[in-house]
């Protein structure tokens, strides 16, 4: 399980899985879900147009994650976000879907970057996974007051000069980044997944911002490995862990928020209360 | 009418109206049209675009499923879905943050026995197109003999949304009126997604995903920025949605022969791109941001007249 080959695979999903924490904190914080499926799912058209001009499919992928998040937040100007998520992932599919039709032997590859062909990462992938890694936990770090309050109280947000906006095409774009980091080396689902299962589970378990997502890193780390070690055991592909793991921590958390609110019942404070808080503090 | 088709030959190309694959697509894609532009409005008013993505590719595990035990892949989408659509009432959380996390669950999960059962497809039963099969599919590839089925179908979903009309308007715009005004509310919820389920099942496993998703969002979110009733916008989008179609078959078509061996576009980019286009017509020239069905009061006046 540890031989040389797999090596690779270690890291990568170990790199994934700390930005996807991190990221994925904000994901479930300001209700992106839908974005956090649609430019990973879209995105891939941006492989598949790469490799019909014959470049590399990391830039493919940058460059449709990118211009599919724009599109988001230019579409969102004029109707509700989530009309402009399912309108732009359609014109991604629709893209990715021409695009396949000029070439004939991209099948195995859909597959791959769909559900993630993570034992197959090669050594010259994790350098530019690390590289766009960074600069996504960066850009949340640099912005992470701003973005915060502007996910629990965009009014006040709006008061104090943050631009609801701009956050929401900030955001865009890291989830974008992400996207292009984990896509190649982990597929579409596979992100997805760890976007959103460890972070809603570790929001569960306690309500102060970065206690939260240094846990929803921590959960992330123990699904993405269980999910390797037993995809290597079972021989069965590593998607089918990682998103059946990553809907077990969301009940996990559902689980322990029930069982706490029966212990002390009626006096549980409205979800989100102590984040509020504690973000106006800080910002 | 020989004459007609002399006139539209640059525009039509020969063979249009006597290919048997465009006509089975024509018909089809017709139905589907119709159906998700019904359902497809209500998607849009209730905010729930996320859920009816979603369950196109959420049917995608029912679909491989069945390709797996070797029953037709539209059982396997219909009863997955219907499965999913469940599961997300049972979540049911009505903040919209809370609901587009229980949908995103709910595929993260599908996706992973997706996943399972697309490996063992190409594994145990030598499938290999079934990822690309199952995830586009292609309006041209339908048999004759499905639009039987395709037909009763879309009349259950259509026959759903008569019957749900009424307080499912109601309580789409204002819940707690609704509620007060004796509206099983949750009811009306659980028996909308469903007919949303079987609408998305019946579009994915005839037109692919893609499609799916166009068609129930496209039109009915054009539709929705050029008038406020709900049951003008239906029609509205039923009509685009149709046009769209039946367009984009034309186009596909036409790019094939334009090219001489068959390399047209892909019938599901071409519709795609027309109702993109359609969309962005409309809201370009609207100026205003939409406000679409906005008051309850509004709700009420429009059900008593």
């Amino acid at each position: 399980m540890f031989a040389n080959f797999m090596i690779n695979a270690w890291e990568a999903a170990t790199i994934v899985a700390v930005v996807a924490g991190i990221v994925g904190f904000f994901t479930v914080l300001r209700g992106s879900a839908f974005a956090a499926h649609a430019l990973p799912n879209g995105a891939f058209a941006g492989a598949a147009g790469a490799s019909l001009i014959g470049v590399s499919a990391l830039v493919g992928l940058g460059v449709f994650s990118l211009a599919g998040a724009l599109t988001i937040a230019g579409l969102g100007r004029r109707a509700r976000n989530d009309v402009a998520t399912a309108l732009t992932i359609v014109l991604m599919l629709g893209l990715g879907d021409l695009f396949l039709s000029r070439t004939t032997e991209y099948a195995p590859e859909i597959y791959s970057l769909l559900f993630g062909e993570v034992l197959g990462v090669s050594g010259n992938e994790i350098g530019p996974t690390v590289a766009i890694g960074a600069v996504c936990a960066l850009a949340v770090f640099v912005l992470y007051r701003p973005l915060l309050l502007s996910s629990i109280a965009p009014e006040v947000a709006e008061a104090r000069g943050i631009r609801a906006r701009r956050m929401d095409l900030f955001f865009l774009l890291v989830i974008a980044l992400t996207t292009t980091m984990a896509v190649p080396v982990v597929g579409a689902l596979l992100i997805f997944s760890l976007l959103i299962g460890p972070p809603a589970a570790a929001r569960a378990f306690t309500s102060k911002p970065l206690t939260a997502m240094a846990l929803s890193v921590a959960i992330a780390l123990i699904t993405v490995w269980a999910a390797i070690a037993i995809s290597f055991l079972s021989n069965l592909p590593v998607g089918f862990f990682v998103g059946t793991f990553g809907a077990l921590d969301y009940v996990g958390g559902r689980g322990w928020t029930a069982w706490r609110q029966k212990r002390r019942s009626g006096t549980t404070e409205a979800p989100g209360a102590t984040e509020a808080r504690s973000a106006i503090a800080v910002g | 009418m020989t004459s007609i088709t002399a006139d539209l030959g640059p525009i039509i190309e020969s063979g249009f109206f006597t290919s048997s694959p465009v006509h089975v697509g024509l018909i089809v894609g017709g139905i589907v049209a119709v159906v998700s532009a019904a359902v497809g409005t209500f998607t849009i008013i209730r905010g729930q675009s996320f859920a009816g993505h979603a369950l196109s590719d959420i049917g995608t595990a029912g679909g491989s499923a069945a390709l797996l035990a070797g029953v037709p892949t539209l059982y396997g989408f219909v009863a997955m879905n219907l499965a999913a659509a469940g599961t997300m009432e049972l979540i049911g959380i009505r903040r919209p943050r809370g609901r587009d996390l229980a949908t995103g669950i709910v595929l993260g999960a599908s996706l992973g026995l997706a996943a399972l059962f697309l490996y063992l497809d190409t594994t145990y039963s030598n499938t290999t197109g079934a990822t690309v099969n199952v995830l586009f599919g292609s309006i041209f590839t339908i048999s004759g003999s499905t639009v039987p089925v395709i037909a009763v179908l879309g009349v259950a979903a259509l026959t759903a949304m008569v019957v749900l009309y009424r307080p499912l308007l109601l309580s789409s715009v204002s819940y707690e009126l609704a509620a007060a005004r004796g509206v099983p509310v949750r009811l009306v919820g659980i028996g909308y997604l469903a007919a949303l389920a079987i609408a998305v099942s019946l579009s994915a496993v005839t037109i692919g995903a893609i499609l799916s998703t166009a068609l129930l969002i496209g039109p009915a979110a054009t539709a929705l920025r050029l008038t406020k009733r709900a049951g003008t916008a239906i029609a509205v989008a039923a009509i685009i949605g149709v046009v769209a179609t039946w367009l984009g078959i034309l186009l596909a078509y036409d790019t094939a022969a334009w090219s001489g061996q068959g390399q047209g576009w892909p019938v599901s980019f071409c519709i795609v791109a027309v109702v993109f286009a359609f969309y962005l017509a409309v809201s370009l020239s609207t100026r205003h941001r939409p406000s679409a069905i906005t008051t309850p009061s509004a709700v009420i006046a429009d059900m008593t007249h």
